[in-house]
């Protein structure tokens, strides 16, 4: 096995993240698709870093650990606050400019 | 540098539970589910780093995506409702099938690019690790990303103000306490006391039963609002005052009449009363006042 193996694992799991955003409808679920890609990169940053021996991919890594967890804090708020003027957390009804 | 033989055995035991979780996710019906998937795929993730010499990162990972970022998910999922569902209208035609297209192509391009791409002999982190890894991370994010840092923090209290301020909700009326409502419901003249249970003096004492009054009869609002509304109440006939009829068989049969007609007439007159309000105390009132139920008889009744 080679690091190699990391990357394609990370490029999988990135797809099926970009896969839950493209397919689901559950705003929280398509999020949670979101949080996917996020860690699938933060993979890929841990897995370069230990490749070229230098400690700023991971240092990159937790970078975006902290700005995931502050756009997931802003990102649930918008889901709750459209779900109580709505009744609804499908991205599908969130069409108030149409018509 | 290669991957050890324990790396080996790990990635390949976590990295098939990783896709597994991650389809999950894709395609679990309940957004509850979905969310168990993502924490197993961000705890095997921690593993991932820990065994690729990170294990800062991976105690980080614990604790900011499984202990608070998925935790807070999951608040949202119970604050939403549990049971929201996909709905199964397509708004966009044809969105499926090229989501699905998408997707697909993503996936190849990505793992087709990573896995031909020549990469430099891999280094490992064995020198820059030598201080401890924290250390070594610390001294890069302290040294030469400090200003990064310091932006990072202010986004980290805007975004709790953001949340904050996009989840507040004006008042719009008076906050009714307690007392309010106790003066309205007296002024209102509705009920005071408590409802009575379910299956009271009944032969059951399970939800749908109602409660039989002093004279057997049932009680309705005993019964939860919910089940007679589904008019799943137990049929009130079943569960009357069974004891009482025998007793009232009792009764009759000391007096010489044994038949059933007189046991229902004996029966119908307690019914047809007019319940008793409230009765002062130590006046006997209601049905036990006029069938005289001799107190041996009623015994060897409850014994037989």
């Amino acid at each position: 096995m080679t690091l190699t193996n990391y990357l394609v694992l990370s490029g999988i799991l990135f797809s099926i993240g970009a896969a839950t955003v493209l397919l689901r409808r559950n705003a929280i679920i398509v999020f949670m698709g979101v949080e996917l890609m996020l860690n699938a990169t933060n993979l890929a940053l841990v897995t370069f870093s230990r490749l070229h021996g230098d400690l700023t991919g991971q240092v990159m890594a937790f970078f975006v650990m902290v700005v995931a967890a502050a756009e997931v804090v802003v990102g649930l708020a918008i889901i709750v606050s459209i779900f109580r003027t709505r009744k609804s957390a499908s991205v599908d009804d969130i069409n108030l400019l149409k018509s | 540098m290669t991957p050890s033989t324990a790396e080996t055995v790990l990635f390949w035991v976590l990295a098939p539970v990783m896709v597994l979780a991650a389809s999950g996710l894709l395609l679990t019906r309940k957004a509850v589910h979905a969310a168990l998937c993502v924490i197993t795929v961000m705890i095997s993730l921690a593993f991932l780093y820990v065994a690729q010499e990170a294990p800062f990162l991976g105690v980080v990972q614990v604790v900011v995506y499984t202990g608070a970022v998925m935790m807070l998910f999951l608040f949202v999922l119970m604050l939403v409702g549990v049971d929201a569902s996909d709905s199964l209208v397509e708004t966009l035609r044809g969105q499926r099938w090229v989501g699905w297209l998408g997707a697909l192509g993503l996936g190849v391009v990505l793992v087709g690019v990573v896995g031909r791409a020549t990469y430099p002999s891999a280094v490992g982190l064995a020198e820059a690790n030598a201080p401890g890894n924290p250390t070594g991370v610390a001294r890069i994010i302290f040294g030469q990303h400090v200003f990064g840092l310091e932006v990072v923090g202010a986004l980290l209290v805007t975004a709790a103000l953001g949340a904050l301020v996009l989840t507040h909700r004006q008042r719009l009326t008076r906050v009714v306490k307690q007392p309010e409502r106790a003066a309205a419901r007296v002024a209102a003249g509705a009920r005071l006391t408590p409802l009575p249970a379910p299956g009271v003096y009944a032969r059951h004492n399970a939800m749908d039963v109602p409660a039989l009054d002093p004279a057997g009869n049932p009680i309705d609002e005993s019964v939860p609002r919910v089940l007679r509304i589904r008019g799943q109440e137990a049929g009130t006939a079943e569960y009357r005052a069974d004891t009482y009829r025998r007793a009232v068989t009792a009764v009759l049969a000391e007096r010489g009449a044994v038949g059933d007609g007189e046991v229902d007439a004996a029966l119908g007159a307690v019914a047809d009363e007019p319940r008793p309000a409230a009765a002062p105390p130590g006046t006997t009132t209601g049905p036990t006042a006029d069938i005289d139920l001799g107190g041996g008889s009623t015994r060897t009744e409850t014994e037989r």
